[in-house]
């Protein structure tokens, strides 16, 4: 079931869109930022709300990169692995934060504190090599400044 | 040398308020569209501009436009959408513009609604894009505050609804079909065309998208006339200024608002300072990862559409990455080529299938494992993947470096292949 707070959330977003089924994408995020993540019952009680089957709601949100449909950690790490930040160093930056958090792409660090995840251009190619932590874009990294970043997330 | 679009971007700093934006000269624009000018009458002087599409292919603005006009008119609601998804490797132009001057975004939006006659505007932004989400979420809130947007606006009996859709990640929604399908909350691959979104768009109904900067140069049109928009570019047919970028191991990577057909040169070795020291360039992908490379004897090439075109590539969003000497260039085509590969919709065959196998020879060849036969089975793959041949243009874009590639660099992949191994590691 969804809570009052996640109904009268995407109940609010209703409004911006003719038909019900286009605030899935809303909704599921919305639910996303309540739960961490979506469970198969997430998107059994957002497709029961919208009046979608779960088949049809899972199969936007598994199109979607920013939808988790697995648990991700507290603070979850995107790093860019497009072509300007490639030429910039890419290979370093990743190989760092991968020894530093002793996980892979797509893995979660063992006290459930980082997942480390690719994620296409953000936009930040003239600072590249660039990543994102949570909402907060870094740029021009090297493997002491990323140090410095991830001392600052508890 | 006139800056229109970037004049009120102060790098670093809050963009400007809605009081501000008024006080430099803005909503001025708006305001003598809605209240003097017929819609007709607007669609015109956009055509008169020559303004071409800034969102990769483009598509002449003015055309499109009048497209609208020529719709049924009883169809509604009718829509118009900013597309902001800017997810184009390399590109970084939108972001500059929504983040620095948002309230000129929201203008040309409110120009082109009015001459489209559209009741509904979306802007489609992507969800990574957090602090331009917040500062046009701001300024949105402030139009409507103001009737700048709502009701009878400016007086003049228009009504235009505003709304933010933020995406959840994926390249394709930026191609407008797969963003209408996205719109609508269905899995979003590409439509077949035609019908265009100007006849059958969202919910059906006649639709209107251009990108971001597109609409940024409206305003600007309104007030100085088509003429003076024209004698911004140094191209011909080609209106206004540009905003390019370049990226890669250049002095100062960045961005410059700069006439329409600056030459590559000027651009790479005035604006970015040209090469770092101990560097060389040795190509350049012009608009973005779906353009085909560039090299040195290039360089004196005007950055237009037309230009750039008759050299073999494509203008795409006028945002560079730089190639230099002590980078493999079968390592830069294969991390492109992982990209489109990760990012195809998968509904047609020739791209769902191709490119991962494409990203598999790259990989192969880089890693030491390439066989004499893998040069000619690319470039057979260029052509399976090309224009005509897959159901949106996501796959033929992802050809043009890898064409390009095998033409400029073949002896880097030889000698990849030759020697077992990347010379660059
Ligand atoms: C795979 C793909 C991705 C695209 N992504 C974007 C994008 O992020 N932003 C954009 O404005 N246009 C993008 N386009 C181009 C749009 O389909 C469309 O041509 C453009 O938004 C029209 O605006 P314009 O006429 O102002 O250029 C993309 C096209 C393709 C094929
Ligand atoms: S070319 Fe690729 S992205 Fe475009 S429709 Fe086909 S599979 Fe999808
Ligand atoms: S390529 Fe990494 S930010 Fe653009």
């Amino acid at each position: 079931m969804l809570t009052e707070e996640e109904k009268k959330e995407i109940e609010a977003e209703l409004k911006e869109y003719e038909q019900k089924n286009a605030v899935c994408i809303e909704a599921m995020k919305i639910v996303q930022r309540h739960r961490g993540w979506l469970s198969d019952e997430a998107i059994r009680d957002i497709s029961e709300f919208l009046g979608m089957t779960p088949e049809e709601l899972d199969s936007v949100a598994t199109f979607y990169s920013l939808i988790f449909r697995k648990p991700v950690g507290k603070h979850v790490i995107l790093v860019c692995d497009s072509v300007s930040c490639w030429v910039m160093g890419y290979d370093k930056i990743l190989q760092h934060l991968k020894t530093r958090l002793a996980i892979e792409l797509g893995e979660t660090s063992a006290e459930g504190k980082f997942t480390l995840l690719p994620v296409a251009c953000i936009g930040a190619c003239d600072e590249a090599p660039a990543i994102i932590i949570d909402n907060k874009v870094y740029g021009n990294l090297d493997e002491s400044k990323i140090d410095d970043i991830l001392a600052q997330y508890k | 040398m006139e800056q229109p679009l970037t004049k009120n971007i102060r790098p670093g700093a809050e963009p400007l308020s809605l009081k501000e934006y008024e006080r430099a000269g803005g909503y001025r624009a708006v305001r003598k569209a809605l209240t003097s000018m017929a819609p007709q009458e607007i669609v015109k002087l956009v055509e008169e501009s020559t303004l071409r599409g800034r969102g990769g292919a483009g598509f002449p603005t003015g055309l499109k436009w009048s497209m609208m006009s020529k719709v049924d008119d009883t169809s509604r609601p009718r829509y118009l959408i900013a597309n902001t998804d800017e997810m184009e490797p390399g590109t970084f132009k939108d972001r500059l513009l929504l983040e620095g001057d948002p309230h000129q975004l929201l203008e040309g939006i409110l120009i082109g609604a009015f001459a489209v006659q559209a009741d509904i505007a979306y802007i489609f932004i992507r969800v990574e894009y957090s602090l331009p989400f917040e500062r046009l979420k701001k300024a949105i809130t402030e139009a409507y505050n103001n009737n700048y947007l709502g009701k009878n606006i400016f007086g003049s009996g228009y009504d235009l609804e505003l709304r933010l859709h933020v995406s959840a990640g994926r390249y394709i929604c930026g191609e407008e079909t797969a963003l209408l399908n996205s719109l609508e909350g269905k899995r979003p691959i590409p439509r077949a065309k035609p019908p265009y979104a100007t006849t059958v768009g969202l919910w059906g109904k006649p639709t209107l998208i251009n990108n971001a900067e597109t609409f940024c140069s409206i305003p600007h049109i309104i007030n100085n006339g088509a003429d003076w928009f024209k004698r911004l570019s140094r191209s011909e047919g080609d209106g206004g200024t540009k905003i390019y970028g370049v990226s890669g191991k250049v002095k100062k990577p960045g961005f410059w608002e700069l006439p329409m057909g600056t030459t590559l040169r000027e651009i790479i070795e005035e604006h970015a300072g040209g090469m770092q020291e101990g560097f060389r360039l040795r190509g350049v992908i012009p608009g973005g990862a779906s353009t085909d490379f560039l090299v040195e004897e290039h360089l004196n090439m005007k950055m237009d559409f037309e230009s750039l075109q008759k050299a073999g590539s494509r203008m795409g969003t006028g945002t560079m990455i730089v190639l230099d000497d002590k980078t493999c260039p079968v390592g830069m085509v294969l991390n492109l080529e992982q990209f489109f590969a990760r990012e195809s919709c998968g509904w047609c065959t020739p791209c769902r299938e191709g490119l991962p196998w494409i990203e598999k020879i790259l990989r192969d060849i880089e890693n030491g494992h390439g066989n004499p036969e893998d040069i000619d089975m690319l470039q057979e793959q260029t052509w399976l993947l090309g224009p005509g041949h897959t159901f949106c243009a996501l796959a033929p874009g992802a050809m043009e470096p890898l064409e390009s590639a095998l033409r400029y660099f073949r002896e880097d992949f030889e000698q990849h292949i030759r020697e077992k191994r990347c010379p660059w590691r």
